[in-house]
């Protein structure tokens, strides 16, 4: 201890000393768990409305038919599920935008007749490249929907209807062509089993234990190098809890999937589309989480003056934007042609707009630059679940297609209101 | 001379929101631009940062002709800027903000704890310790703390000149101390700053150079020690010098 030399005194109002410790998150539990609550509270609920709405409804169709949870339908269920959420997919690309696009659902019609036209004769090309070509045709489709939108500034609602009734048509004329009298059958084994053929057991199981353990490890060292590198992280329960729900599902899916099904014969295994609409999740989170391309998305949906001011160019990140959403919408197209074994001109005229709903419902906002590919998943899934148990209940589509519509409005009235909630709090 | 306007104007329709306007900006001095409300600081602003063209006029950078297209060009010359507005993105966290359009990349892909550890210590040095967590949407964030961020924003690049719009409107009396300190901190180190205020204590405490707008005219302009505050409240008001320095 020694005692201080007088001297001048001090500056009173010296600039303090930069305090990092203040700005350094507390990451215990407990305190992540009380935040979470109050974000709830305050309205940012996230998918848990959502969730609660699927066990609600999953456990009033198991009530009211006894097979609604069986093996054969939930394997029936997801090969509905997946060209909606496929064509969920789609459409996040350009709700994030704050733009919409109506017309994914008969693009998606136009890459399945095109796939289904060029497989067959007299053009006979492989299966792969009659892929090529429908997703190819669809993204350019979505491409020029985003000209008419960014060079024209016309609203994407107006141009995206405008190809919806224009796509509907060049769809019925492409199943008329040389004869085919409204419904090209698929002929190449390859293209029916994307959808209707089954991962063998051993192959499916080998394939969900590697998905589950890689995210499960990418997901552990990514937490890893935020805390080495100082970085605010979420709790490791939580991370913990993901990685194990993650476990759980692919549990559930195998589960499911890989118990015999058949009546008369040996049905199991997961879908092909499974795989196809997981891999797509993967690749377009991935470009919107970890690029630069998915950042100035999420910008200009939020602030477009503000993006562009900081140098982000509207215009073609809007372009690949809706051309993505074009080669999506594609994808779809090709699962739901497998699905049905051909393509035909008459699209179930509520599917067609299903895509716009399940991203909608599964939390994507309408007003733009807030919402994940994830969010499509759910909603795709909620959307088949609702699809697919009233029918099994014995209702008709006239009822199906007033309950998807009220569920609908339902979730973007909560959305709403909690955005409400959210500005007054 | 780093930025010089020859006759800039700048229309829109009818209003002519800035007149035939001879700026020069210095490196590592303070400008402060002064003005009554629309008198057209904030047009002169977007000119400059490449928000829009002038419709006359000439801009030079560094003495060589140049012009200002895109808030790219802006960029590039090394311009930065804190906008009146903010320009920030409600949907996005702090970090990301501060980021936007210069993402730190590795491997082609966002590197975000490098972007996280050099915006907490933009953020340190600027004092703002009061946001809870720097992964916080901006639109969780008060008036004050996002134009806190706003500045974080255009002081962590490595600017030439720094444009601020009235940045410490909003702030608190410490956190304008510190921004003021700021300036004054870019200013020795070479850099040119251009600073919007209406606060006059503000313009007197930091600036070097003063120049007067009135109705979209540069009516005056000099060193800060030609002036007294009682004159540069006449000239914003008046356009003019009525009486005669005493
Ligand atoms: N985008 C625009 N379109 C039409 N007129 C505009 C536009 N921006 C500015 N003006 C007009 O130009 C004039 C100058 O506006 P400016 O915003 O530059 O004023 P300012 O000096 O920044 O004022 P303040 O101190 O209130 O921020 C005003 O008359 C305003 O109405
Ligand atoms: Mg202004």
């Amino acid at each position: 201890m020694s005692i201080e030399a007088p001297g001048p005194p001090r500056p009173l109002a010296a600039p303090s000393e930069p305090e990092l410790e203040t700005l350094v998150f507390d990451e215990t539990l407990s305190t992540y768990l009380r935040q979470t609550l109050q974000k709830i509270r305050g309205g940012q609920t996230g998918v848990l409305p959502l969730l609660v709405g699927l066990g609600i409804v999953v456990i009033v169709f198991q009530l009211k038919a006894s097979l609604f949870l069986s093996n054969q339908n939930l394997a029936n269920l997801l090969t509905q599920a997946s060209f909606i959420i496929v064509l969920g997919f789609a459409e996040v690309w350009v709700l994030l935008l704050g733009e919409i696009d109506l017309s994914v659902g008969y693009n998606a019609g136009i890459a399945g007749a095109l796939m289904a036209l060029m497989s067959s004769a007299p053009y006979n090309l492989p299966w792969f490249v009659a892929i090529l070509i429908g997703l190819a045709a669809s993204a350019i489709i979505g491409m020029l929907i985003g000209a008419f939108v960014i060079l024209l500034r016309l609203p994407s609602f107006i141009v995206s209807l405008a190809f919806y009734l224009a796509l509907y048509g060049v769809l019925l004329k492409i199943v008329a062509l040389d004869n085919y009298n409204g419904s090209i059958t698929l002929s190449s084994s390859k293209l029916i089993g994307l959808v209707q053929a089954n991962l063998p057991t051993t192959a499916g199981l080998i394939v969900v234990i590697a998905a589950v353990v890689g995210a499960s490890i990418l997901t552990v060292l990514r937490d890893r190098r935020r805390r080495a590198s100082g970085s605010e992280v979420v709790p490791f329960a939580i991370t913990a809890a993901k990685v194990l729900g993650l476990a759980a599902a692919g549990a559930l899916l195998l589960f499911v999937c890989n118990a015999n099904r058949g009546v008369f014969g040996i049905v199991e295994g997961i879908t092909y589309a499974v795989p196809i609409f997981m891999g797509i999740l993967v690749l377009w989170s991935f470009l919107l989480a970890r690029t630069r391309f998915g950042r100035n998305i999420y910008a200009i949906g939020g602030n477009a003056e503000a993006a562009r001011r900081a140098g982000v160019s509207l215009g073609w990140n809007r372009l690949w934007a809706f051309t993505l959403a074009g080669l999506t919408a594609g994808a779809g197209g090709v699962l739901y042609t497998s699905a049905n074994g051909g393509a035909t001109g008459n699209i179930d005229t509520n599917l067609v707009l299903y895509a716009v709903a399940s991203a909608v419902i599964g939390g994507v906002s309408l007003f733009g630059g807030r919402g994940k590919m994830f969010h499509a998943l759910l909603g795709g899934l909620f959307i088949a679940t609702i699809y697919n148990g009233i029918l099994l209940i014995g209702y008709d589509a006239a009822v199906q297609s007033i309950v998807i519509g009220v569920v609908l409005l339902a979730g973007v009235s909560v959305e709403a209101l909690s955005r409400r909630r959210q500005a007054r709090s | 001379m780093l930025l010089s306007l020859r006759g800039v104007s700048k229309s829109f329709g009818a209003v002519h929101a800035l007149q035939d306007v001879d700026l020069d900006v210095l490196a590592g001095k303070v400008t402060a631009l002064v003005g009554d409300n629309g008198a057209g600081k904030s047009t002169l602003v977007k000119t400059v940062a490449g928000t829009w063209q002038p419709t006359s006029g000439e801009i030079f950078w560094k003495d060589q002709r140049t012009s200002i297209r895109t808030p790219r060009d802006a960029d590039a010359l090394g311009i930065a800027t804190v906008y009146q507005d903010l320009a920030l993105c409600d949907n996005l966290d702090i970090v990301q903000n501060m980021f936007l359009g210069h993402e730190r990349l590795r491997f082609r892909l966002l590197d975000e704890n490098a972007m996280e550890r050099a915006a907490r210590g933009t953020l340190a040095e600027l004092s703002v310790t009061t946001v809870r967590s720097v992964r916080q949407l901006v639109a969780s964030l008060s008036g004050g703390q996002r134009q806190s961020v706003a500045v974080a924003r255009a002081v962590m690049r490595d600017a030439q000149l720094v444009i601020m719009d009235e940045p410490t409107a909003a702030l608190g009396v410490s956190q304008t101390a510190q921004v003021l300190a700021l300036i004054r901190t870019l200013a020795d180190r070479g850099i040119g700053v251009l600073l919007i205020s209406h606060n006059l204590n503000d313009v007197f405490s930091v600036a070097d150079r003063i120049a007067v707008l009135y109705l979209g005219r540069l009516v005056h302009s000099g060193d800060v020690a030609g002036y007294t505050p009682q004159r540069v409240v006449e000239i914003i008001t008046t356009g003019t010098l009525a009486t005669a320095a005493t």
